[in-house]
């Protein structure tokens, strides 16, 4: 590697650190807006435009708070596990295209490089929870541990059968060969697992079980404080980012858009972020919306739903490959199957009171409320 | 050959957790000693008295009427509740006529309290169980009660208006339209509620069969309210042994079945829908006239004793009351609904999972100022 190369390579990993850091506080913004007016609040008005500002503040607030430490910390862990958060979830990002050639290192087996990295974050929320020496951290980074263990196999199943209809896990290619038709159609099912189970890695509602603030206050967190904090911050809505580009990248036609040539990378990378920021405010949107499950249920979706349903994902887009069935067909099945998913949840989905949930109403007889 | 098995060689300890006083969801300052074998609640123990501020001792120095404002402070969510209570058990005493109208607006009042209560319950509970969105739709519409309740009393909360002998004064002229319109944005807005959050699966997951409890413990534990209602027991105090003019109004009781976190959280999204019906009743037959019976500043009630029942939005409050007849009472005793209904605790929680314990604590719709008083 020459030495210009080498230059590159580092300019490329600032700009895009520098540009992760812009779009965290873009999602902090837009995430305290959305949610404001889906309560019928306005959100952040008060630190500059339409409170623009406001994450800015943030950060600098963060900054310039104490880092305070229990004396039974176990230092050097407690130091290191922010990094070991939050180094990962910045890794993926070398090979994370934006653009047709926008990306630091286009490599062939980039999908399988960004799921070993990503397992990799839950080794530093274990350490915070366990270094922390406090119990609710602890039971927190259990919960993580099991959580994000768990749904890293429907994720990376789900990822499988895009990486066989492709037949690459280089994501240029992935995403080159939906020009004709973007994968959301040919694999709805596989749509869906990636992103329920990309919202479960997130650790967000409804699967904000290991930081719940109402069960353990903050979970592997709790203890953390200032800057230290906001690194684990930053390294979420990283990965946020990263789950939302990932589905847009895998299913949606990253950069593609009918009408708009790929050619011209400025115009390829708008097509991708307003892609990636309609995903991430239907993460939003689902925050605002559910409670949280309880670990037990969310390991049983886990285990009795996603997986199976992703290991038939996987056959039938094993079938259909081998056999060489017409493209509409896998389109088909994965929709047959979604929908029978669907049918079964919704046969226990209500939206208003049925015989077996409701209460009933007690009037008792003339006589006996005029006894009194 | 690897010996696969690991008994003997990984040991587990229960491990004790301190939720509270300070934890976001112990509504307050209530404290638990959990003993948890990883997630499961193997042994509790609750500790209470850290908000205590000697409240019924207090009650002993103050004339009459100053104690009406110490009784606000009780159950500082339904404040009107307790001044009715306070203020029936010395008209008992004295034998004290109310006027008519006093009686209306102290029932509109309290109902109104009742349903403001039961919103932020409402409101609650979904953050105990995660959702973050219905407390905001819970708020606004309870703002608009206490908006209602600034206008007539003076005060959002603690407001002292519920005298001996009738209440301070008449409430505004425009009060019928004012609450037509309050009662039916309520209306909307609760049922808005509803939809968010009562019948979503991932809430019924986490509250149906959730800390049930059976009848029998229930009144063997002395629960009341709509706590007690969720098993299945027609017990209010407003039917039972109707007080004020709750006897002319048509309204029922809602009951729940299996006495699960779900049916103690439903049961109050009826009773709201019942306490606007009375309130609705209340309105059309609220006759004129005065709205206090003028008394003495200083009341020096005969000497005697006296015990009576109310319902309050967290269950049966009593208030026992020993006059010597003097101008301060010998001892008042307050029956609390939350203390007794929190008493049931440690049955609730034994063998759920923490994060089980949070939604059960929160369905009981405990006030640490009541309990502790």
């Amino acid at each position: 590697m020459s030495a210009l190369e080498t230059l590159l390579l580092v300019l490329a990993i600032f700009g895009v650190l520098t540009g992760l850091s812009v779009i965290v506080l873009s999602l902090i913004w837009l995430e305290r807006k959305f949610l404001g007016r889906m309560q019928m609040r306005m959100g952040p008005m008060h630190v500059g435009p339409f409170g623009l500002l406001q994450p800015v503040a943030d950060a600098v607030k963060l900054m310039a708070k104490e880092d305070l430490l229990s004396s039974l910390v176990d230092r050097v862990v407690y130091w290191v596990a922010p990094l070991a958060v939050f180094v990962p979830t910045f890794m993926i990002w070398v090979t994370i295209p934006v653009a047709r050639d926008l990306v630091i290192r286009n490599l062939d087996m980039g999908l399988f490089y960004i799921i070993a990295f990503s397992v990799l974050s839950i080794v530093g929320l274990v350490t915070a929870g366990w270094a922390s020496s406090n119990k609710y951290a602890v039971l927190g980074g259990f919960r993580a541990a099991a959580q994000l263990v768990s749904y890293e196999i429907p994720l990376i199943l789900a990822v499988l059968g895009v990486a066989m209809l492709a037949q690459s896990m280089n994501l240029e290619e992935v995403v080159n060969s939906q020009s004709t038709v973007v994968y959301a159609l040919v694999q709805p099912l596989g749509l869906v697992i990636f992103f329920i189970a990309g919202l479960a890695e997130l650790g967000r509602t409804p699967f904000d079980i290991h930081p719940a603030e109402s069960e353990v206050v903050g979970g592997p967190f709790v203890e953390y404080s200032g800057a230290h904090w906001a690194v684990f911050f930053l390294a979420e809505y990283i990965n946020t980012f990263a789950i939302a580009a990932l589905t847009v990248l895998l299913f949606l036609g990253g950069w593609l858009f009918p009408g708009i040539s790929g050619d011209v990378s400025a115009l390829g990378v708008l097509v991708f972020l307003v892609k990636t920021y309609l995903v991430i405010l239907v993460v939003f949107w689902i925050r605002g919306t559910y409670p949280r499950l309880r670990i037990d249920q969310l390991m049983s979706l886990g285990w009795k739903v996603l997986v199976p349903l992703a290991l038939v994902n996987v056959v039938i887009t094993a079938s259909y490959m081998f056999y060489g069935w017409s493209a509409w067909s896998l389109s088909l099945m994965s929709l047959a199957i979604l929908g029978a998913a669907i049918w079964g949840l919704s046969k226990r989905m209500r939206t208003a009171p049925t015989p077996e949930y409701t209460v009933k109403l007690y009037v008792p007889a003339p006589e006996a409320s005029n006894a009194g | 050959m690897v010996d696969l098995s690991t008994e003997g060689q990984l040991d587990t300890v229960q491990m004790m957790v301190n939720m509270g006083p300070q934890h976001p969801s112990t509504h307050g300052v209530f404290r638990m000693v959990l003993w948890v074998d990883g997630e499961r609640i193997v042994d509790l123990e609750p500790h209470i008295g850290y908000l205590h501020r000697g409240s019924e001792k207090l009650c002993e120095g103050e004339l009459y009427v100053q104690i009406v404002t110490l009784f606000d402070r009780m159950d500082y969510i339904s404040n009107l509740n307790n001044e009715m209570i306070f203020c029936r058990a010395v008209e008992r005493l004295m034998g004290l006529a109310v006027p008519e109208r006093a009686e209306y607006i102290r029932v509109i009042l309290c109902e109104l309290n009742r349903v403001a209560s039961h919103l932020l319950f409402c409101g609650t509970f979904g953050i105990d169980a995660g959702a973050m969105t219905p407390i905001m739709y819970a708020f606004r519409d309870r703002e608009k009660i206490q908006s209602m309740f600034e206008a007539v009393t003076g005060a959002r909360m603690m407001h002292n208006y519920i005298r001996i002998g009738g209440v301070k004064g008449d409430v505004p002229d425009d009060f019928s339209q004012r609450m037509g319109a309050l009662l039916k944005v309520l209306r909307q807005g609760i049922n808005e509620t509803d939809k968010l959050l009562s019948f979503s699966e991932i809430f019924l997951a986490r509250t149906k069969g959730i800390g049930v409890i059976d009848a029998e413990t229930a009144i063997a534990y002395g629960m009341s309210g709509p706590s007690l209602r969720a098993c299945g027991v027609p017990m209010d105090v407003r039917k039972d042994e109707p007080y004020s003019v709750y006897d002319r109004f048509d309204f029922g009781i809602p009951i729940g079945e299996k006495g699960d976190s779900w049916d103690r959280y439903y049961v109050r999204v009826e009773e709201m829908r019942q306490s606007m019906r009375i309130i609705e009743q209340a309105l059309e037959q609220m006759p004129d006239g005065p709205t206090i019976t003028p008394s003495r500043l200083v009341l020096r009630p005969p000497q005697g004793e006296v015990y009576v029942r109310g319902e309050n939005p967290r269950g049966e409050i009593g208030v026992y009351l020993v006059s010597n007849g003097a101008d301060k009472p010998y001892r008042v005793k307050v029956r609390p609904p939350s203390f007794c209904n929190l008493m049931a605790i440690k049955e609730l929680l034994k063998d759920t999972y923490i994060a089980d314990a949070v939604v059960i604590l929160g369905s009981l719709d405990i006030v640490l100022g009541e309990v502790d008083r």
